[in-house]
């Protein structure tokens, strides 16, 4: 494979599907879409087969002076992989959900295979600029896609998308101009390896801090994100949550953390902070909420901060944890939003009182529902439940309080999704147009099918999904060994339980 | 033989004011049929000016050889640079210019002729080692400014634009002349290395004032904050291509002639300009953009949204090192093509009848009935609110990088925050094209050769045009070490 460079060709697929979708014909466009995003899940595939676990930490490097100032880099790692596995995955599923879209499709569809381009490049990345570039540059298809294609109040929407995170993404803009500057490469596997002067990672890391919080999103700086979600169109609900959302995961996994660990060690207090409270107050949120999409998207903040909480625990558990949920998370809230997408497609409504006892008409479509409320929840045998139960194991191990304030969001969870799935699909069927509604056509089944199957597997052998990275996530853990007692001495309460760590390791497995 | 030598230098500047007078005689006979041969002809002009500084650009002269006159001008790579800009943008404004004022039955031969002698100033200007020819330089460019500022004789905004323009510019002329004559006395010579050599040893308070005076009166003509006033009364009254050949030639030639002005003649004493520089930076990129904000006149934002770029374009200048100068040079680069793109843009707008218009009413959802424009207009705006991976970042990239380089984070990081405000009114632009309702209210047709400028414009400011930097930076940085040789 090592002719082939493959990362270039993931990129350049979607990038000319998009340029012919932009001047084709609704219909065509659509199969041009679908046509490419297979083929470069087709690429997607062959790259995972051929990637060497337990080999060259980074593989399928390619590497050419294009630019004055920096290079065209790529090459990714087991982590890298699995999120733009999750990217390339979702992308057909998308294509397919975009059937209710009849305006400017061409242009929709060109939107979305841009996006992918940039997802695609961001993950593969392996210059700073160039990672800046992919990472900045999806603002334009989502302002465009939420805007164009979004519902009533999409144009407060996707202003408030946009400033907030440009305004969080430039002082990270300034922190890696400094970085560049001081260390005199912009090539990140050298800048993962190199030490930053102590007081300045402070610095650093709060500038990177801002951006990938409001990609993440932490509270407070979540509030873009339901006002997004809300007004968006079903994909693109699907790829905000599965793998916009990721980009701040990786972010703090890719950057924050192996550049600075000194300054995550003296910091964790504050995402520990913040992830708390998010935990809590966003799950408080979702309880109440009368729009589904709405309450997935604040379910969506809930989730990713026990991400941050897990990643900042500084211990294998706790980043594999973290890596499990965010793909977890991809599938399974995209997943949700296209069940959401269904029965808006078929009432044109997503407030939860206009629907009930939907089991009774659409029995498939309950089905597929409730397994991907079980892994919201974090059920057994489903990819939740991983995710879950490894980053709490090893937030445990940094904080038991902290641990004790998420798991409450575990509980939590299952209140406001149990309640959601119960005033959606069980009770009586209140609403005759809702009673009236048919079952999943063949198209409905395509898209969730796929994504039933990935939860399952990751739910029951995780292992595909960790052996990639559990190279990765080793580096990473012995590069911030040096900087973890210092923060462990104020994060540590009681005896650190070896018990605890034997049934982590025990939950892995 | 110094006075061959020096001809031998100046040959571009010779063709320029050569067929800028012969055209003038053409105009004076010819009447207004003569406007179409006359433009063409000053058109050819440009071009062939333009080839004849390219050489030096890209050979990246520098060094004594370049000095012309007995040390009244330099002829070296940064003046090439600066002047292939200015001949880019001068060309650019005469081939739009027949079809706006033919309307208006206002197309005059003279037209042509005033830009050819703007353009002469502009390379005087960016050319200019001493304090005299600065001032022969600077007053040829805004003469013949003033004038095309009201070339619309009859039409009461234009006449105010031109006046407004005068009046101002006569006092900043005359705040820069004091300032100078107050350098002459103190340091006692006008050549840049003169003046330079005698600030060496300490500044005293006579020259303090001198270099303020001087740095007011140049920040005026490239209006930055707080000297900027009068850009949007000028920008909106003014006929569209002279707006758009004022928001990009003489903007270049102003801002290497501060340059050159602050590196070469103050560079002894950076510390004393570089506040002013640094205050006038930030001032006008918050100005800039939040007077853009409430706009509804899209002439009148363009014209914010050039005091706002000039903010960006002084960071380059305040950390008065080789990188910093490059970083403007390449920022002015692509600062042209989206100034050049979005009036050719503006231009395009116009109703059945052929009536300019220029308000956000009237391109409401532009996509859905001109997606062509619409798309084009997009690139642009989004490169200039400086989004990856359009050009304008590029730009945004190079400039920071010398401030930080330059231990200026602070102000990169002040910089770079007002520039999300900026964004909101770029965004803004978008957001009446591509979603809100359309009113079709765009039913005229433009001209090939808008077409082919706007293709043109938008193509560089593209992500096509990344594969063009690593050679435009080292003509740029071959520019700006040519500047600081001379220092």
């Amino acid at each position: 494979m090592s002719g082939v460079p493959i990362l270039s060709l993931m990129l350049l697929v979607p990038l000319l599907g998009a340029v012919a979708c932009f001047f084709a014909e609704a219909k065509l466009a659509r199969t041009i879409a679908l046509v490419a995003t297979l083929v470069n899940l087709a690429l997607g595939i062959a790259m995972w087969a051929s990637f060497d676990v337990g080999g060259a930490q980074w593989q399928f490097t390619e590497r050419a002076d294009l630019f004055g100032s920096f290079q065209w880099a790529l090459g990714i790692d087991g982590i890298a992989l699995m999120l733009i596995m999750l990217s390339v995955f979702l992308m057909p599923i998308c294509i397919l959900a975009s059937a209710s879209i009849e305006k400017r499709v061409g242009e929709y569809m060109a939107a979305f295979l841009f996006m992918e381009v940039l997802m695609v490049g961001t993950f593969a990345a392996q210059d700073l600029f160039l990672f800046y570039i992919f990472f900045e540059a999806g603002l334009i298809p989502m302002y465009l896609i939420i805007g164009i294609w979004g519902g009533a109040d999409r144009i407060y929407a996707s202003y408030k998308f946009f400033l907030y995170t440009l305004l969080g993404s430039v002082l990270m803009f300034i922190a890696m101009l400094w970085m560049v500057n001081v260390a005199g490469t912009s090539d990140i596997p050298t800048l993962m390896q190199y030490d930053f002067p102590v007081d300045a990672q402070t610095w650093l890391w709060l500038a990177f801090f801002a951006s990938f919080a409001v990609k993440m999103p932490m509270w407070p700086v979540h509030t873009w994100l339901p006002a997004a979600h809300v007004q968006a169109p079903t994909a693109g609900s699907v790829i905000l949550a599965g793998v916009l959302l990721k980009l701040g995961g990786y972010g703090f996994i890719r950057f924050s953390l192996p550049m600075f660990p000194e300054a995550s060690a003296q910091l964790a207090w504050l995402v520990f902070a913040l992830s708390m409270v998010a935990v809590v107050v966003t799950s408080l949120i979702a309880l109440v909420q009368h729009d589904m999409k709405k309450l997935i998207a604040y379910s969506s903040v809930a989730h990713m901060a026990i991400v941050t909480a897990g990643l900042f625990a500084f211990n294998v558990q706790g980043l594999e944890g973290a890596m499990i949920v965010m793909l977890s998370h991809g599938l399974v809230s995209g997943a949700l939003f296209l069940c959401v997408g269904v029965i808006y497609d078929r009432l044109h409504t997503r407030e939860i009182d206009r629907y009930g006892g939907l089991s009774i008409n659409m029995p498939k479509y309950a089905l597929f529902f409730l397994l991907f409320t079980m892994a919201s929840i974090g059920l057994p045998g489903t990819s939740g439940f991983v995710g879950e139960f490894l980053s709490l194991a090893g937030i445990y191990q940094a904080s038991s309080w902290v641990a004790f304030v998420c798991t409450t969001g575990i509980i939590l969870g299952a209140a406001y999704m149990l309640y959601l799935y119960r005033r959606v699909a069980f009770g009586e069927q209140k609403n005759a147009d809702a009673a009236a509604m048919p079952d999943l056509s063949v198209r409905e089944w395509v898209m969730l099918g796929p994504i039933a199957a990935a939860v399952l597997w990751m739910g029951v052998y995780p292992e595909s999904f960790m052996a990639p990275m559990r190279a990765d996530i080793a580096a990473l853990d012995a590069r911030l060994a040096s900087a973890r007692p210092e923060g462990d001495a104020r994060l540590w309460i009681g005896e650190p339980a070896p018990v605890v760590e034997e049934e982590a390791h025990g939950g892995a497995h | 033989m110094e006075l061959t030598t020096s001809l031998g230098l100046i040959v571009p500047e010779l063709v320029l004011a050569v067929s800028g007078l012969i055209m003038l005689l053409f105009a004076a006979w010819g009447g207004n049929e003569a406007s179409k041969p006359v433009s063409i002809a000053c058109c050819v002009a440009l071009g062939g000016a333009f080839a004849l500084v390219a050489p030096s650009v890209c050979g990246g002269y520098s060094g004594p050889g370049t000095l012309a006159f007995y040390g009244q001008l330099r002829i070296d790579a940064f003046a090439g640079f600066a002047k292939l800009m200015i001949y880019a943008s001068a060309g650019a404004a005469l081939v739009v210019a027949p079809r706006y004022f033919d309307r208006l039955n206002a197309m005059k031969p003279e037209f042509a002729v005033l830009v050819i002698f703007s353009a002469l100033g502009m390379s005087i200007m960016v050319s200019a080692a001493d304090l005299i020819s600065l001032y022969i330089g600077l007053e040829l460019t805004s003469l013949a400014s003033y004038v095309l500022a009201s070339f619309l004789r009859d039409d009461d905004k234009s006449a105010e634009a031109g006046l407004k323009y005068f009046v101002l510019g006569a006092l900043a002329s005359g705040i820069l002349l004091f300032g100078s004559s107050l350098i002459y006395g103190f340091t006692g010579s006008t050549s840049f290395a003169g003046i330079s050599a005698g600030m060496a040893g300490g500044l005293s308070g006579g020259m303090l004032f001198g270099l303020i005076f001087v740095m007011a009166g140049l920040a005026f003509k490239i209006s930055a904050v707080p000297f900027h006033m009068w850009t949007p009364d000028v920008y909106e009254g003014a006929p569209t291509p002279v707006t758009m050949f004022f928001a990009s030639a003489p903007k270049v030639a102003a801002v290497a002639l501060l340059a050159r002005v602050s590196l070469e003649a103050f560079g002894s004493q950076p510390d004393a300009w570089q506040q002013i520089v640094t205050f006038a930076a930030i001032a006008s990129i918050v100005v800039g953009a939040l007077g853009a904000i409430g706009q509804e006149n899209l002439k009148r934002l363009l014209a914010f949204s050039s005091i706002n770029n000039v903010g960006f374009i002084l960071i380059g200048l305040a950390t008065a090192t080789v990188a910093g100068a490059s970083s403007m040079l390449l920022y002015l680069v692509f600062y042209v093509a989206m100034t050049v793109g979005s009036f050719v843009a503006l231009l395009m707008l116009t109703d059945a009848e052929g009536k300019p218009l220029e308000t956000f009413a009237d391109i409401k959802g532009l996509s859905t009935t001109r997606p062509a424009l619409a798309w084009c207009l997009l690139l642009i705006m989004f490169s200039l609110a400086g989004i990856p991976p359009l050009m304008g970042f590029y730009g945004k990239l190079v400039v920071f990088q010398a401030a930080v380089e330059a231990d200026l984070i602070a102000l990169a990081a002040i910089g770079i925050a007002a520039s999300v405000i900026g964004a909101f009114y770029y965004l803004k632009f978008i957001k009446v094209m591509f979603f809100d309702e359309a009113v079709d209210r765009v039913q005229g047709k433009a001209d090939k050769a808008q077409w082919a400028l706007l293709a043109l414009a938008t193509l560089a400011i593209s992500p096509f045009a990344w594969l063009l930097t690593g050679w435009l930076a080292s003509l740029a940085d071959g520019a700006a070490a040519a500047l600081f040789f001379a220092a």
